[in-house]
């Protein structure tokens, strides 16, 4: 069998190998934590929204990827499936990202 | 009916993927345009709140983080009945399954909870173009929510028929799939609605 072939059969192998039980609960838990941080913010008067809406943005970010490549299962599975996911998301960002410009969103703040 | 679960595994199709998964994962690219939309509208008709409650004076945060949690945990189950039924594990399956719907269920009251309190204060849904774009996108959300407690309970009754197996696990990870994405929107729904800083009157 060739390297290349033994690599293949490997990859396929890892594609339906998921993780165990304990570090889906460790994910979790991690997941638990950022939602404490982000919910902690409220209570955050003193910090200028021009701090806070970046830092909202990069935890919620960091939550929608970790469950997307864990629970879903997208840093598994192929590549096909991720693909069809996010060319979904990026169009939706496109489309969307131009009709909140055309309806002056970002002026209003 | 050996050949036909070799195909749903993505053995026999021409892509070598399972056509399920596929089609599940296309169509939550899709509704990524569908959630995509609603959010939009609300951010745009944030500020129109006219004579009615502004949104910065009603969202109760601290209630809506727990109603968040118990989705976020409910994603964590859904992935243990996975798990469970690929180790051949029916009962613990059974079990994961159970919790997740119940925990969507209460995640539902929360939400019910939440709207009946609103009108109380005088927030309806024609209220002003706020409180239509705000009930649409939470409404719609309750929605998947209510329909992915359906499947849960199709697949409970399936479980507890026996056409529920470690071979036919993959139905599990589609509705899964679904279930995930249904707490990744809200994940978006929390942050960009609730925990962004609304107006105020």
């Amino acid at each position: 069998m060739s390297t290349a072939t033994a690599e293949h059969v490997d990859s396929q192998d890892e594609a339906h190998h998921h993780p165990s039980d304990r570090k889906y609960v460790q994910i979790a838990i991690i997941l638990a934590i950022v939602t404490a941080l982000e919910v902690g913010t409220y209570w955050m008067e003193s910090v200028p929204g021009e701090v806070l809406i970046p830092v909202l943005m990069l935890m919620m970010v960091y939550k929608f990827f970790y469950v997307a490549a864990w629970f879903m299962h997208l840093r598994f599975d192929s590549p096909m499936f991720t693909k069809f996911f996010v060319v979904g998301l990026i169009l939706a960002t496109i489309v969307y990202g131009i009709m909140l410009t055309v309806f002056e969103f970002w002026h209003k703040g | 009916m050996a050949e036909a679960a070799a195909v749903s595994h993505g053995h026999g199709t021409g892509t070598g993927l399972s056509n399920n998964k596929l089609l599940m994962w296309t169509f939550l690219g899709s509704e990524c345009l569908l959630f995509g939309g609603l959010i939009s509208t609300y951010l745009i008709y944030r500020s129109r709140f006219g004579d009615g409650p502004a949104p910065g004076d009603i969202f109760d945060i601290p209630f809506t983080s727990v109603s968040s949690f118990v989705l976020l945990m409910s994603s964590l189950t859904m992935v243990l009945a996975l798990s469970a039924l690929q180790r051949g594990d029916i009962r613990n399956n059974r079990i994961w399954l159970l919790t997740t719907a119940l925990l969507g269920a209460l995640f539902i009251g929360g939400q019910v909870y939440e709207f009946t309190t609103f009108l109380r204060e005088g927030l309806g849904y024609t209220t002003s173009p706020f409180s239509s774009a705000f009930f649409t996108l939470t409404g719609f959300h309750g929605v998947h929510v209510s329909l992915g407690i359906v499947m849960l309970m199709s697949l409970l009754i399936s479980s507890f028929r026996g056409t529920l197996t470690k071979e036919r696990s993959e139905t599990v990870e589609i509705v899964g799939l679904y279930w995930h994405f249904v707490d990744v929107v809200w994940i978006f729904i929390f942050t960009v609605i609730y925990l962004v800083p609304s107006p105020t009157s």
